[in-house]
């Protein structure tokens, strides 16, 4: 799984201005294209090829080349593909990752290795929050412990006194359940972490769930997992008697998927399709008529990724050598981001609001999300005050 | 108590459907000396071709019905092109050959159905809980497949013990260089074996498909659980793959119902909470070491 994109608006480009042609700004992207959360990788990449073909292939009228890297779900190849992006294509900047775990292991390979600035498009465990905190990392998606603390801020509201959770054990799912436990007050009655990426079938789970008799379950099984997840707990005739709460389970790539079942079942996020704002609107509208479904966060926060790299790079017309200025730059967080207002936290993450969606039927009968309120503003994550940035 | 009835129940579910897929894998390495590892291409498939058939006649029960001998020639077409020709060579360069099928298969499946899950929507009826005793629902479907699998595994019972191409199997289980010299057809027999493994596969495939949703590479991981099964219940037996697969399904649900509380009753919540998960997802391999230990063979081996 490795391609180039070169723009055709690159190559136009090459015509007219060939001395500026040979240089290029090379952005490695890595993400899942393979295996069953390859729909996920889909979606980023085609909203990274959005975004470069938004910006006419060039920045700062340099050609962009773009090359993708397949993490195969697995850490270590994950690690190895960042080695090769920094090492062998020497590209100026590593974008994608979806997965807590893959980045965690590719972090210093990018970060320490002083030409290259890594832009996570959507993991974010705690760890490079505070003390792992780096001036080569930049977040454009949000800390792990953020949406399920929203999510944990609306059950609260709701006065919801008894939950039990169910997360998947890896380092984003740890993150998930202290996420909602910081916001949520009540009495938590059961705890499952559940083996990842293996465990498919969650009956021995939600037979417990069943027996302690919650007043709502909150879970995080993202991409492929949370449609088992949610298959499951219609089946066992759970999602009629005690109310779902979730975070990265329902999103625009499960819910062709999922259809009704996802009906009634809330989730947060820092980005949902329908934000009012132009720059969304253009995504969303673009984005549906290139490929005729919705993207999904994972795909917004790739394009954002792009479009703060655009930002930086027109910043220092073209010339990304001095990595000082750079930083500076990229930390202006100078573009228009589709979430609206987009500014960086002194540990590079967003500080930013966070949302709580509804699946509906649009206007064509394809269900979709919408923004039903707002559950965190302006929120900062909880531990940029141990970020020591040297 | 209720609690425990459900999660036995789902233990023996689980068991059931890790039978079906054990009992393909150990026939064909018990009688054909064949290691599989596109065994799990085989389920993978038998879940497409449900998602598939399910799609056309909008029935999840006729499409089923339509996908099981759909696998039937798909394992008969890969054993009459790819693996007739692996029985003569030794293990590594089955491991070989039956690996790059699995890779094949999985880039197939992306071709073909591209690369996102599908979901088989399940009839109404079998969507909903039922109620055992009054207080006891439990999910229709799974009950389906726990009764589904005992039928199969009776059938398979049958078929094996009691009837003249289950002697066949048996004898070759056993050696097969006598079974070739008393005339029978080793070739004929070689295919069905396969062709059964396949359709077993494919079921348990198809079986699992609305509960964990159809994915590319979904037989991977499984497949790894069937070989633990197999080598627990003793290469080639049928009945050890089910005693085995029994003994799996119950511990692994079991581990992980009750494994948190337990440890909550002598370690701290947040020990417990790391260890709990850790430790259920080992217990099975500690027990697959302690057979090896104690029995090299497994527990019913047909060859000692």
């Amino acid at each position: 799984m490795k391609s180039r994109l070169f723009a055709s608006a690159a190559l136009l480009g090459m015509l007219a201005a060939p001395a500026w042609a040979q240089q290029s700004i090379k952005i490695g992207f890595i993400s899942t294209f393979s295996g069953p959360q390859a729909s996920i990788g889909q979606d980023m990449r085609r909203s990274v090829e959005l975004a470069v073909e938004h910006l006419g292939g060039k920045m700062a009228g340099k050609p962009v080349e773009v090359i993708f890297e397949d993490d195969q779900f697995k850490p270590e190849v994950g690690k190895q593909k960042s080695e090769k992006l920094v090492q062998q294509d020497k590209v100026s900047f590593v974008g994608g990752y979806i997965w807590s775990n893959v980045l965690l292991a590719s972090l210093k390979t990018v970060t320490e290795d002083g030409d290259t600035i890594l832009i996570s498009s959507n993991a974010g465990p705690h760890q490079i929050a505070g003390e792992l905190c780096h001036p080569n990392f930049f977040s454009t998606s949000w800390q792990n412990d953020q949406t399920p603390s929203a999510m944990g801020q609306y059950v609260q509201n709701k006065g919801v006194k008894r939950i039990y959770l169910a997360s998947a054990n890896y380092a984003a799912g740890k993150d998930m359940l202290s996420g909602f436990k910081r916001t949520f007050k009540g009495e938590i009655v059961g705890e499952d972490l559940t083996k990842w990426p293996d465990q498919l079938d969650f009956s021995a789970e939600m037979s417990k769930m069943r027996s302690v008799k919650p007043d709502g379950v909150f879970v995080f099984f993202p991409g492929a997992h949370g449609v088992q997840f949610l298959s499951q707990y219609a089946q066992t005739g759970l999602k009629a008697t005690i109310p779902l709460y979730t975070a990265f389970v329902i999103d625009a790539l499960s819910l062709p998927q999922l259809k009704d079942l996802a009906l009634g079942v809330p989730g947060a996020q820092s980005w949902v399709n329908d934000l009012p704002n132009e720059q969304n609107k253009r995504y969303v509208a673009d984005f549906r008529k290139k490929h005729g479904t919705y993207p999904s966060f994972y795909g917004a926060q790739s394009y954002d990724t792009i479009m703060l790299i655009a930002s930086a790079v027109e910043g220092l017309k073209g010339d990304v050598s001095n990595k000082d200025k750079l930083r500076a730059e990229l930390m202006k967080a100078n573009f228009k981001s589709v979430r609206g207002d987009f500014k960086f936290n002194a540990n590079h993450f967003p500080i930013q609001n966070f949302y709580i969606q509804e699946t509906v039927k649009d206007s064509d009968g394809n269900f979709t999300l919408k923004t039903v309120g707002v559950a965190m503003k302006d929120a900062k994550d909880a531990y940029y005050e141990k970020c020591k940035m040297k | 108590m209720t609690l425990l009835i459900e999660q036995t129940l789902n233990g023996v579910q689980l068991g059931l459907l890790m039978f079906l897929l054990a009992a393909g894998l150990t026939l064909v390495f018990g009688i054909m000396d064949l290691v599989n590892l596109a065994h799990g291409s085989l389920y993978m498939f038998g879940a497409y071709f449900c998602a598939t058939f399910t799609g056309w006649t909008d029935s999840f029960v006729l499409g089923a019905l339509l996908a099981l001998p759909a696998s039937l020639l798909l394992g008969v077409f890969v054993e009459i092109l790819v693996v007739r020709r692996l029985y003569r060579r030794d293990h590594l360069d089955h491991v070989l050959a039956t690996f790059g099928l699995l890779l094949i298969a999985n880039d197939l499946v992306r071709l073909v159905w591209g690369p996102d899950g599908r979901r088989i929507p399940l009839p109404a009826w079998l969507n909903q809980p039922i109620f055992l005793t009054p207080d006891l629902p439990y999910p229709t479907y799974r009950f389906a497949v726990i009764l589904v699998g005992a039928a199969v595994a009776l059938f398979l019972y049958w078929l094996v013990a009691r009837t003249r191409t289950g002697m066949w199997i048996r004898a070759g289980a056993s050696n097969r260089t006598m079974i070739g010299a008393l005339g029978v057809n080793i070739e004929a027999l070689f295919t069905l074996v396969f062709g059964i493994g396949a359709v077993l596969a494919g079921l348990a495939g198809l079986m699992a498909a609305p509960i964990v949703t159809v994915s590319i590479g979904m037989g991977d991981n499984i497949l790894i659980l069937a070989f633990v099964i197999i080598v627990i219940g003793g290469i080639g037996s049928i009945k050890g793959a089910f005693i085995a697969a029994m003994i799996v399904g119950m511990i692994d649900t079991l581990g992980r119902a009750m494994l948190p509380d337990l440890l909550k009753s002598f370690l701290s919540v947040a020990a417990a909470n790391t260890a709990a998960p850790a430790l259920s997802s080992m217990m099975i391999y500690l027990l697959m070491a302690g057979v090896l230990v104690w029995r090299p063979t497994g527990l019913f081996g047909a060859r000692g």
